[in-house]
């Protein structure tokens, strides 16, 4: 019976079937039907939805790239596609062969993208399909642009404050916050009364600039809550909370009082002394002996007490001699103050510009005879501060010499060949505008009644300009940018110096400090970045 | 005459019965009493139509081996089974029980009332019981490269079906064989598991309830049935096909 067993190799020659719906002869194949029939029987995109919807933000022209990415893309590229595609739920259980787009109009809101398709239909049949999904562009805003667009969505806001009569330090404040970026969640800022408020879409981005503020100055910040809605059933509340950040109102250069309490707890400082730093807190030399001592946030707000006299109120002096207490002279923080007997003499033509003072003072390594500095005249002045009326009269000098000036530089009106950002959108092509000067001239061009603010503005924005050039350490914690027309004003720089001889100490910026500018660098920064590491690659 | 029937929700009904010219078994299924009453109502005037359980289960159709001489059944029928199916069986049907690795007779034998096609694996006693109680002749073959004949092909007297995958060559040597006419299809729409979806002998047909129109008219002009034959089936369905054109 074996021999019955015969090996048959693979047929070569397979019989016709009769299709099993429409009778038509056909090869055999895995379902046994033509292909017409498992057409019509079985649509393999079923599942695939043919129609969707591409989420597209009109402000920033940027494609949703779910779940949370905005992308720019080119009308038919391949981002696109790959956005297109991703939208479709069921082409996971199908194998895509092939993708494009159709071309559509433009303005038409539409796009058509073919696809082809393979799926196994029954046991071994593979069905290939090619169709059309019709995409629809929906118009959306992407965050970014809703927090452009939406004023009133914020959750938490911090009221920034500091109860002086002029605005530096808010803007000293702004290019801190430009230079750490720490300005990335806010919203949108406010300027009011004395300071800033800052709003935040979250509680954390609030505390974040909070803990912020607390690093770089001296502050106490008390939070407060606004209930706006309350669940009762789970207990869930929504308030508004609001962060009151107070600033110490004592600004560098200033003169302080202490009460006698306090300068007994600091190791019996004198109670007159200069505010010669504000870090996170605030760091005071007395400038007749150079003892330092420094006043932390705490310790302030425990007893506060006011500034006697700010630089608003200086006048300036023109050195005439001055020379070293002792030999070798008397120093404090390495070399940078210097004990000194100074002769002084007002600058300017009132009557007295002949009286000579002495003093002493703490600025001894900068000053050289013939130098113009500001200084407080104490002995003529009249102050409504208690400890200063408690002061013994007999020990306090008639000059106080706080700060070197330049006043050759100033005469020459040139353009700086450096610039500062702003937080604050330009007005009208002023390219940068600080804070304080934004409400200044909006209340000059709404109300007309504000040229006396906008003239103050611009005179503290004058004056912190100068703090900068004059101040390489303040420099140093701020980001400085090439102005536009930064040629003609290095020439400027180079002839100056041959004139200005008598200065040569001045701190010079040098231009390699300062920073290519890169404007409006948000949302459409992606192309301004390539562009310029391009630049920077070549 | 071609009958659509299914059994619980299921168009595979070679499954569950089995038919010869002297006999049909049926399986018993509580939920299905339609599915015994088709094959009363065509067959119950003819031949007996039984219902019984093989081993407790009711895949009859693929455990059992039978034509009009005889049938076979697996090692795992029971006793009882065994007597029941003797005392409803005719008396001049043989009964036998197999002990056979391969149990599922159904799968492995395909016959008619001459020729029993196997698979090619089965032992030789089983093959000289086949031979014996059948009388038949016994071929070890596969249909379309596959062994399980019984499953792939469906054998009458008066025709056979094969596996729609068979190619010329195989159908000519299995035509010549079996002595019958022989054609390659489907049932069930396209399903080529022709034993699971049709029973058959000399004057019935029954298929699965998904079969088409145009299988059923292979499977009849295959079979001889309706009192047709091949090529006014084949004429007509060519004018058929044009009036529908």
């Amino acid at each position: 019976m074996s021999g019955a067993i015969t090996y048959v190799g693979p047929s070569q020659q397979t019989a016709y079937v009769l299709c099993a719906d429409c009778g038509t002869p056909i090869e055999p194949n895995g379902a046994n039907l033509c292909v017409n029939c498992l057409r019509n029987s079985i649509d393999i995109t079923e599942g695939i939805p043919k129609q969707a919807a591409v989420n597209f933000c009109k402000g920033c022209s940027r494609y949703l790239a779910p779940p949370t990415q905005w992308v720019i893309c080119e009308m038919e590229s391949r981002e696109l596609l790959a956005i297109c595609l991703r939208k479709l739920k069921g082409l996971a259980k199908v194998r895509l062969i092939d993708a494009g787009f159709i071309w559509t109009e433009p303005h038409s809101k539409r796009l058509r993208v073919k696809l082809t398709i393979q799926k196994e239909v029954f046991s071994s049949t593979i069905l290939q399909q090619i169709f059309e999904v019709e995409y629809i562009i929906q118009g959306s805003q992407c965050p970014e642009c809703t927090r452009l667009a939406a004023k009133n969505t914020w959750r938490a806001l911090v009221q920034v404050r500091q109860k002086v009569d002029h605005k530096r330090t808010f803007l000293y404040l702004e290019q801190l916050i430009l230079k750490h970026n720490a300005d990335k969640d806010t919203i949108s800022v406010t300027e009011v009364k004395d300071g800033l408020n800052f709003f935040y879409a979250t509680k954390q981005h609030a505390l974040k600039m909070v803990d912020f503020l607390g690093a770089i100055a001296p502050t106490r910040s008390k939070a407060s809550e606004q209930l706006i809605s309350q669940d009762i059933h789970s207990s869930t509340t929504n308030a508004k909370l609001t962060y009151s950040v107070e600033i110490i109102p004592i600004c560098k250069d200033d003169i302080v009082c202490l009460p006698i309490k306090i300068a007994r707890s600091m190791s019996n400082i004198a109670q007159l002394t200069v505010c010669h730093r504000v870090g996170n807190q605030i760091y005071l030399i007395d400038p007749v002996t150079l003892t330092l001592g420094d006043i932390s946030a705490n310790v302030y707000w425990r007893a506060p007490f006011p500034t006697l006299v700010d630089i608003t109120q200086a006048t300036e002096y023109i050195v005439l001699d001055i020379e070293p207490t002792s030999h070798p002279p008397k120093t404090a923080k390495g070399g940078r103050f210097l004990l000194a007997d100074a002769q002084v003499s007002p600058v300017g033509g009132s009557m007295n510009s002949d009286v000579i003072y002495h003093t002493r003072t703490h600025l001894g390594a900068v000053l050289k005879p013939g130098d113009t500095v500001l200084g407080y005249m104490l002995g003529s002045a009249n102050f409504n501060n208690e400890a200063w009326e408690n002061l013994n009269m007999s020990r306090v000098p008639e000059v106080i010499l706080v700060r070197k000036t330049y006043p050759n530089r100033r005469k020459k009106s040139k353009a700086r060949a450096w610039k500062l950002k702003s937080m604050v959108p330009s007005l009208e092509g002023a390219d940068t505008i600080g804070l304080g000067r934004e409400r200044a001239e909006k209340n000059a061009r709404y109300r007309g009644a504000g040229a006396a603010d906008q003239a103050k503005a611009e005179a503290d924005y004058e004056r912190f300009l100068r703090d900068i050039e004059e101040d390489e350490e303040l420099r140093g914690n701020l980001n400085l940018f090439k102005a536009q027309e930064a040629g003609p004003a290095e020439d400027a720089m180079i002839e100056d110096s041959d004139v200005d001889d008598e200065e040569e100490d001045f701190p010079e910026i040098k231009v390699d400090d300062l920073l290519d500018e890169m404007d409006n660098l948000n949302i459409v920064s992606l192309c301004f970045a390539e562009l310029w590491l391009a630049r920077r690659r070549s | 005459m071609a009958v659509r029937c299914r059994f619980e929700n299921s168009s595979d009904i070679g499954v569950f019965a089995s038919l010869t010219n002297s006999y049909c078994l049926s399986s018993a299924s509580t939920g299905s009493t339609n599915f015994y009453s088709t094959f009363e109502a065509e067959l119950g005037d003819v031949i007996p139509v039984i219902q019984t359980s093989i081993g407790g289960t009711r895949i009859i159709g693929r455990l059992v081996a039978g034509n009009r001489h005889g049938l076979l059944v697996p090692s795992t029928t029971t006793d009882q089974e065994l007597q029941h199916l003797r005392n409803s069986l005719p008396e001049t049907v043989a009964l036998q029980r197999i002990e056979e690795r391969l149990s599922a007779l159904g799968n492995i034998i395909a016959c008619n009332d001459y020729v029993a096609l196997v698979h090619p694996d089965i032992d030789r006693e089983t093959e000289e019981i086949i031979a014996d109680v059948l009388k038949v002749e016994v071929f070890r073959q596969t249909v379309a490269d596959n062994v399980l004949v019984g499953s792939y092909c469906r054998l009458s007297n008066q025709g056979a079906l094969v596996h729609p995958k068979t190619s010329i060559q195989d159908q000519d040597e299995l035509s010549s064989l079996l002595q019958v006419p022989l054609v390659a299809g489907t049932v069930n729409r396209g399903s080529d598991v022709l034993g699971a979806g049709l029973i058959v002998n000399d004057w019935a047909a029954f298929t699965g309830l998904d079969t088409t129109a145009t299988e059923i008219s292979v499977l009849e002009a295959a079979f001889k049935l309706g009192g047709q034959d091949t090529s006014k089936i084949a004429g007509m369905r060519e004018t058929l096909v044009e009036g529908f054109a």
